[in-house]
């Protein structure tokens, strides 16, 4: 318990180290980034930096070639497979919006609940009372109430943004990983994520957010990582960040 | 929690199909038993035992969607599961002849005294009861569709690859079961049975009543597969059927999900084989042959694909038009005909003959009112738009 209790306060996703490369080609480069419990963390970078990699390796669809990936103080993410990191609690949101394109926005924020997940736990299932709360509680935050029925591929391309977002409200993980979430999304929309978002780090979340808009990114107010060519360019506020020559130079003087 | 699955699994489509299964499957065989043969009403035996075959292919077909249509596993090797049952069904068969076959041997087979084997193989024990024949019909496909399944699905063989080591498969069973020395029979495989369960195998009461367990085995496994894929686990095999990474990021455990349905579609295979093998008589080698799998597939493409119904009528569609095709002249060009029939609906009813109508239904229904749309509009940013 007591050992517990000291790594609380230590990262609550720790990599050091991290290399990969695909044929030899080195996608993420000697990657040391922390995330604290509860943090909430914009990371920036220009196409093709890893951003996305890095993703990939924490949620274990890619092993890196060396390297450590830590989550909550004590798990070797590296060591297990993407169904047992989500069931840890890590729940993630794709670059290009992935929802189950021929069932209903309703069932697909079931299936996204985190209950029991077992083949026999599914087979006899029976909606509960509190399921369905909390589905009506997710719809009515990504504002799909009316469209509950319809099915995700008839969404736009901002909406089923919104609804994997509600995938991962309804999966309640203890960290976020949001992959560009406000591409193709409207200024408003844009405005509402960000929002979205800090009201779900207010809740004691630990978000990591991709984003390419700026003014996305500055609307979150947070801390801000760079990566380029794979490993960490600079670190600090918005501010700092894009003040940072190499920044200017690599990604925002584009 | 039976009765709740079974009431939700019915809705009207599947209500029908069941009762034109019942009426059928109790109609066909009183008009054979107690109509004269010189009454327009008469269905004659042959009839009988032929629609029980086409049955048991719709059990078969049944098998194959439940896999493919709702999980995305394409097995090019569902005949193997077939087979295995049929060759259960045939060794208790075999084992009823005793003394009355043309050796009089009371024990051994024909074909084991014609090899001049003295004595029984182990793996024949116990066939001489129905109730282990039985368990066996089940077992063996069940257990060879789960360590094949524990493999392939664990090291995430999936798409062309996991197809192409399902033919792969069949076809080593294939040549397994032409061998002598296997000990079914090599292949001519078994044949010349006599009775089951002490009923006469070629008397019209027996046909008849094979018959009606066909349909009632189709229903159970129709109302089974209703059962799987309208409860939650079947909107997870949907979402592993079209995406599958995204599934796994959700916490669920695909292999195991894989592996749940392959090894009940391999069952019911293997009962439709069971149920099949007594109403044809003969259970040999051939039924393993890669073609044979790939046609149950192609009934399931003609019927509509994740339907189950039309799985099931596509098999009784298409085995009625080889039955026609192949008792004409035009008997040699059946292949070509249904590798055409494969093309044209691939082309013009990707969603098969059921997937079609149901579609159209669909788009014929009065439209849902706007009201949910409007109120939409009113309080949030994000409008849904039509579906259109
Ligand atoms: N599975 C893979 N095989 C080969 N190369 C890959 C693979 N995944 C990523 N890469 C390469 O690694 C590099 C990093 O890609 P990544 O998708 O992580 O970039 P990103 O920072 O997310 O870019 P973007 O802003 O465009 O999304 C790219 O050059 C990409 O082509
Ligand atoms: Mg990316």
């Amino acid at each position: 318990m007591s050992m517990l209790e000291t790594r609380s306060t230590s990262a609550m996703l720790y990599l050091d180290g991290v290399h990969v490369s695909f044929d030899g080609f080195h996608a993420i480069n000697n990657l040391s980034l922390t995330l604290e419990p509860g943090e909430m963390r914009a990371i920036i970078g220009p196409n093709g930096a890893g951003k996305t990699t890095m993703m990939d390796i924490i949620t274990g669809k890619t092993k890196p070639d060396k390297g450590e990936v830590v989550f909550d103080g004590t798990v070797d993410l590296t060591k297990l497979d993407e169904t047992e990191i989500a069931k840890l609690g890590i729940g993630r949101k794709f670059q290009k919006p992935t929802v189950f394109e021929s069932q209903t926005i309703e069932d697909n924020l079931l299936l996204a609940l985190n209950v029991d997940h077992s083949v026999r736990g599914t087979l006899f299932w029976r909606r509960s009372n509190d399921e369905s709360e909390r589905i009506e509680r997710v719809l009515d935050i990504i504002r799909l109430r009316d469209a509950r029925d319809r099915l995700a591929g008839s969404l736009s391309h901002g909406q089923k943004q919104w609804l994997e977002i509600g995938m991962l409200l309804a999966q309640d993980p203890k960290v976020l990983l949001v992959d560009e979430p406000v591409a193709g999304m409207t200024d408003v929309e844009t405005q509402q994520t960000a929002e979205l978002l800090r009201e779900i780090n207010s809740h004691d979340k630990t978000v990591m957010v991709v984003e390419h808009d700026m003014t996305f990114v500055r609307e979150l107010g947070v801390k801000v990582t760079c990566l380029h060519e794979g490993t960490v360019l600079a670190e600090g506020t918005i501010d700092d960040v894009s003040a940072n020559e190499r920044v200017v130079e690599v990604y925002l003087g584009r | 929690m039976t009765p709740h699955i079974l009431t939700r699994s019915l809705d009207r489509g599947a209500a029908l199909f069941l009762v034109v299964l019942a009426a059928l499957g109790v109609l066909l065989p009183l008009l054979n038993l107690l109509t004269p043969e010189s009454s327009a009403l008469h269905v004659p035996t042959y009839l009988i035992s032929l629609f029980g075959k086409y049955v048991c292919y719709a059990i078969l077909a049944l098998s194959i969607d439940l896999i493919w249509g709702y999980c995305g596993i394409l097995s090019l090797g569902h005949g193997a599961f077939f087979a295995l049952g049929g060759y259960a069904m045939g060794m208790y068969l075999m084992r009823q002849i005793g003394s009355r076959g043309v050796y009089g041997n009371p024990v051994l087979p024909d074909f084991m005294v014609f090899l001049n084997w003295k004595e029984l193989p182990w793996y024949w024990y116990g066939f001489d009861m129905f109730w282990f024949a039985a368990v066996m019909v089940l077992l063996v496909p069940g257990l060879l569709a789960f360590c094949f399944g524990w493999l392939a699905f664990r090291s995430r063989v999936t798409g062309v690859y996991l197809s192409i080591i399902t033919q792969a498969m069949t076809y080593a069973l294939l040549l397994a079961f032409f061998r002598n020395d296997f000990g079914f029979g090599g292949n001519n495989g078994l044949t010349d049975f006599k009775d089951i369960l002490g009923f006469n195998i070629q008397s019209d009461g027996t046909r008849a009543a094979l018959f009606l367990l066909s349909c009632l085995a189709l229903a159970i496994g129709f109302l089974i597969c209703r059962a799987v894929v309208t409860s939650k686990l079947g909107k997870v095999l949907i979402a592993i059927r079209d995406a599958e990474s995204r599934t796994r990021f959700l916490g669920y455990r695909v292999e195991s999900y894989k592996l749940f349905v392959f090894t009940l579609s391999a069952c019911m295979a293997g009962v439709a084989g069971a149920l099949y093998v007594p109403q044809v008589g003969i259970i040999n080698p051939s039924e393993f042959a890669p073609a044979n799998s790939i046609e149950a597939v192609i009934w399931v493409a003609v019927g509509g694909r994740g339907t189950l119904v039309g799985a099931a009528l596509g098999a009784i569609v298409v085995n009625y038009a080889k039955t026609v095709f192949t008792s004409g002249p035009l008997a040699p060009y059946w292949l070509f005909m249904l590798g055409a029939l494969f093309v044209a609906v691939t082309l013009l009813l990707p969603k098969g003959i059921v997937g079609t109508v149901n579609a159209w239904l669909d788009s014929h229904k009065p439209p849902p009112t706007d009201a949910a749309d409007s109120a939409a509009r009113e309080d949030g940013v994000i409008q849904p738009k039509p579906a259109e």
